[in-house]
């Protein structure tokens, strides 16, 4: 089947173990305040099929090691479960690791089997927790949190290992009490691998200019590094001690 | 034949009568360090204080503008300073200047008079009126001879930059002694090797037996120079080194001479980390020295080299963005038995880049394996995180190939020590001379002072007509002519250059230190590689149609719909450019080249790209005219849209087979877009 993609990028050595071809795919049904790739929400992308996604990545198999291999990304991936899910199937059957990255907001906890064909085959999953608070979501992203959760509590039962993601944005996510409800919660998840905090930059900026598009974090710097020890020491970041 | 010098060295071929085998000595007798850097010492007090007095020169140079000092009397030659030079003769561990001063720049006229009357003129000097009086009336240079023999074709090639950087006005360099048979053996034996080769050259004395017999006399000359140089520094370099000490010293003296005579683009100094560390091994088994004495004998080395200094014009320095000279030493790699050549001094040299602080030169190369040991790969990352000082070449592409005893010289051209040299050969520039299969090798930019038309290089070959979108065979046809014919002139123009070279600037050190039999290389090179593939595939892809000015020359291009571009792993646009790389060398390996030299290419230009790129109008590809190419086998700038792997990948495909003397790729990359962790 076919499936839009946004851009390759042939190195990705920051979403996920080891060197990973990551495939960012077109279209995301949130408009987190802070993300730096705007140009990834609307439908549109280039098509490609799954084949084709597939043979791509099998190019750089010598450079994957022990740990490295396909990250699936966007937008928001699960907007495309299906392609993504043949993507991975195939991708298995080479003996590639497969890790998606996603906020998790397609989850339905409702109807729980039409996704297991793709999680089992996934590897690992890159979940964002955007916000702890339901409201503060809503307002940081324009959607809840509910399903985030849910899906992180769906993937527990499964098995599937996990690593927990947060963007550190001054004001709009770094209170310590949120970040200490992240931690409550990610303390109850058995299959929790790693968590890592991703300090707010200001790079996405000059493409909202270019797209028109206002940007609400006009002004906003980065985290300061005393912030993002807290958040990393509160949050308990890094791989979590294996029993 | 037993040496004292040799005493506790496991014996073997290299000690044999007549025998000269540095490779032998070091495969007997290295030991392989497979720990971590534990074991390193800090810089001593003396290695402070000494490197505060040449940073505080550095500074005085930087504050007079590039030069500190400059000689214009005394011509530089190995031995040509009555009285020697130091830094600080107290506190110097390892002594020897190229001139009489530190910092201060050697006079060398025999490349060219001209080049070294205006580098002096630039920095507010006056050539002395004698030397100016010898080098016009009874001595002819190396420049001369070229310009003297040149054809009016073979200039205006110079002239339009279709072939850039030749070294018919500069010193060739990237010739490397092998520095460590002087420590090894002693002058006085290799005097005697190459008075018994002499004897022995025998046969109809043709030009060539005339010319090779009075090349082995010149370097018996330049031996006993640089004996005579050692001596006023105190030392007897005629018999072997005993100690560590002496052989970092004697070693040095010997590339120490090839600098005082020899300004090469490229002044290299081979792979001498793991012969050190034989004699500092001795010394530290028989107590004599300690590790921090060791280090210290290091770091006082390589301070030394990066104090080498060449009295150039300000062009030169823009050309190669800065005041490079390649003093390129070789760590690491591989031996053929398949145990690593990392020795503890392999670490110490890297050391000095945190003793000392990091420093471009000399330009610290290790060749990378994956068969190299955990504890130094660790500490090559860990150096490279804070220095960004360190080069990595592929020892498992080139070992195959030149074995396990062979050196950088410049940035990628792999020689045997000792046994190879090479014919350094600049480069063509393949963009430029596809605008000129578009035009019928009229240049796009030139124009004739003239007649005030567009200047007429190469030959009247067709041009392409019509205002129509390019036709892509029509356009590899021409150009596959244009390429054949720039190969000839290329290949025809670094074939007199370095004949003129041999006979007015012959480097008789650097070849006292090879054998007299000695393998020879034919360096050409291209630049503008990606910019002519990605031109070629805008043509085969998309519609690209010629703007053509009053004259009727193509000057410029109207390009419709996107094409394939070489960076994207992308056979579409990988395959011209692997096309292209066998098309060219094919081309120049078709012609004669000078004393039976392998013809060899290289794709490396890494800062020089620039100026090519200034002298290379608007391109089929969108470029526009004065704007860089892209360095070496890089892909054009901002075009490689996939990342950093699949542009990698790319360059890989481009077949080393056919560009022996190396293919380069400028590839940065920020900590942090590797990875969130230290390790």
């Amino acid at each position: 089947m076919q499936g839009y993609v946004h851009s390759f990028e042939s190195f990705g050595t920051v979403d996920g173990p080891g060197i990973r071809f990551v495939v960012f795919l077109q279209g995301c049904p949130l408009r987190c305040k802070y993300c730096h790739n705007p140009d990834s929400w609307l439908a549109g992308g280039t098509p490609y099929s799954a084949e084709d996604i597939v043979k791509r990545v099998l190019r750089y198999r010598n450079y994957f090691g022990d740990e490295g291999g396909i990250t699936v990304s966007g937008g928001e991936p699960m907007l495309q479960r299906e392609f993504v899910t043949e993507i991975f199937q195939k991708l298995k059957k080479e003996g590639v690791s497969t890790c998606l990255d996603t906020s998790g907001y397609l989850f339905d906890a409702k109807r729980k089997e039409d996704f297991l064909p793709l999680f089992r085959s996934t590897d690992l999953v890159l979940l964002d927790i955007k916000h702890i608070d339901e409201e503060q979501c809503k307002s940081l992203t324009g959607k809840s949190n509910k399903n985030t959760l849910a899906l992180a509590r769906f993937l527990d039962e499964l098995g599937v290992k996990m690593w927990i993601r947060h963007v550190l944005v001054p004001e709009l996510t770094d209170r310590d009490e949120w970040l200490r409800a992240i931690r409550a919660f990610t303390d109850t998840l058995s299959n929790v691998e790693k968590i890592e905090v991703l300090p707010y930059h200001t790079m996405g900026e000059v493409k909202y200019e270019k797209l028109g598009y206002d940007y609400c974090l006009k002004g906003v710097s980065p985290p300061t590094e005393d912030r993002v020890r807290n958040a990393k020491k509160i949050l308990g970041a890094g791989f979590r001690k294996k029993d | 034949m037993f040496s004292k010098a040799w005493e506790g060295f496991v014996p073997g071929k290299w000690c044999e009568e007549n025998e000269i085998d540095t490779r032998d000595f070091i495969q007997r007798n290295y030991k392989e360090y497979e720990g971590d850097a534990s074991f390193l010492a800090g810089p001593t007090e003396a290695t402070k204080a000494l490197w505060a007095e040449v940073l505080d020169l550095m500074a005085q140079e930087r504050a007079k503008g590039g030069v500190l000092d400059a000689e214009t009397e005394i011509v530089s030659k190995i031995d040509a300073y009555p009285t020697p030079g130091y830094i600080d003769k107290e506190l110097e561990k390892i002594v020897g200047l190229q001139t009489d001063k530190p910092l201060k720049r050697g006079l060398m006229p025999f490349g060219g008079l001209r080049m070294a009357e205006q580098s002096l003129q630039m920095y507010g000097y006056e050539l002395s009126p004698k030397v100016k009086e010898i080098f016009t009336q009874y001595r002819k240079t190396h420049n001369d001879g070229v310009f003297d023999a040149y054809t009016p074709e073979m200039r205006a090639c110079r002239t339009s930059h279709i072939l850039t950087g030749l070294p018919d006005t500069y010193g060739r360099g990237r010739i490397v002694g092998d520095y460590r048979r002087v420590a090894l053996y002693g002058v006085d034996y290799l005097i005697k090797q190459k008075e018994l080769d002499k004897l022995h050259m025998g046969g109809r004395m043709t030009p060539e037996l005339v010319r090779d017999r009075e090349e082995v006399a010149e370097q018996i000359k330049a031996l006993k120079a640089l004996k005579s140089m050692a001596a006023k520094y105190g030392f007897d370099i005629s018999r072997p080194a005993e100690t560590a000490q002496e052989a970092i010293q004697w070693l040095y003296f010997g590339y120490l001479g090839a600098i005082k005579d020899q300004n090469g683009a490229a002044m290299s100094i081979g792979r001498n980390t793991t012969f050190l560390d034989i004699y500092i091994e001795r010394d530290l088994a028989r107590g004599i020295i300690t590790e921090e004495e060791a280090q210290e004998m290091i770091d006082h080395f390589i301070m030394k080299l990066r104090m080498v200094k060449f009295m150039r014009i300000k062009e030169y320095n823009e050309l190669f963005s800065g005041d490079p000279t390649w003093v390129t030493e070789s760590i690491g790699g591989v031996g053929m038995d398949g145990r690593s050549l990392v020795t503890k001094n392999a670490f110490r040299v890297l050391h000095t880049l945190e003793n000392l602080g990091p420093a471009p030169e000399p330009n610290l190369t290790v060749l990378w394996s994956k068969r190299l040991p955990l504890g130094f790969k660790r500490y090559c990352a860990k150096v490279s995180i804070d220095t960004s000082a360190i080069q990595y070449e592929s020892d498992d592409l080139m070992r195959p190939l030149m074995g396990d005893d062979y050196c950088i010289a410049c940035c990628v051209s792999c020689m045997r020590v000792g046994k190879d040299m090479q014919f350094f050969g600049a480069r063509a520039n393949l963009a430029k001379c596809l605008l000129y299969a578009i035009n019928g090798g009229k240049d796009e930019l030139m124009k004739d002072k003239v007649t005030g038309k567009h200047m007429q290089v190469a030959p009247k070959y067709e041009a392409v007509h019509g205002d129509g979108a390019l036709d892509y065979d029509d356009v590899i046809e021409k150009y596959k002519q244009m390429v054949k014919w720039l190969a000839k002139v290329y290949v025809d123009t670094l074939n007199l250059i370095h004949i003129m070279h041999d006979k007015y600037s012959y480097e008789a050190l650097e070849m006292a230190l090879h054998d007299t039999k000695v393998r020879r290389f034919f360096a050409t090179g291209i630049a503008g590689l990606s910019c002519a593939v990605d031109s070629l595939s805008a043509i085969k892809y998309a519609k690209v149609y010629p703007v053509r000015d009053e004259e009727g020359v193509v000057v410029d291009y109207r390009i419709e719909g996107d094409y394939p571009k070489y960076g994207n792993n992308d056979d579409r646009a990988d395959e011209i450019a692997v096309w292209l790389v066998k098309h060219f060398m094919r081309q120049v390996a078709s012609h004669y080249t000078y004393r039976d030299s392998i013809p060899t290419t290289s794709i490396l230009t890494i800062t020089s790209n620039v100026v090519y790129g200034k002298k290379t109008g608007n391109t089929p590809d969108g470029r526009r005219a004065g704007t860089p190419l892209a360095p070496g086998a890089n892909p054009m700038h901002g075009r490689d849209t996939n990342g950093a792997l699949a542009s990698l990948e790319s360059v890989a495909k481009l077949p080393y087979d056919f560009a022996r003397d190396g293919i380069s790729n400028t590839f940065s990359i920020t900590p942090d877009s590797l990875g969130k962790l230290d390790d």
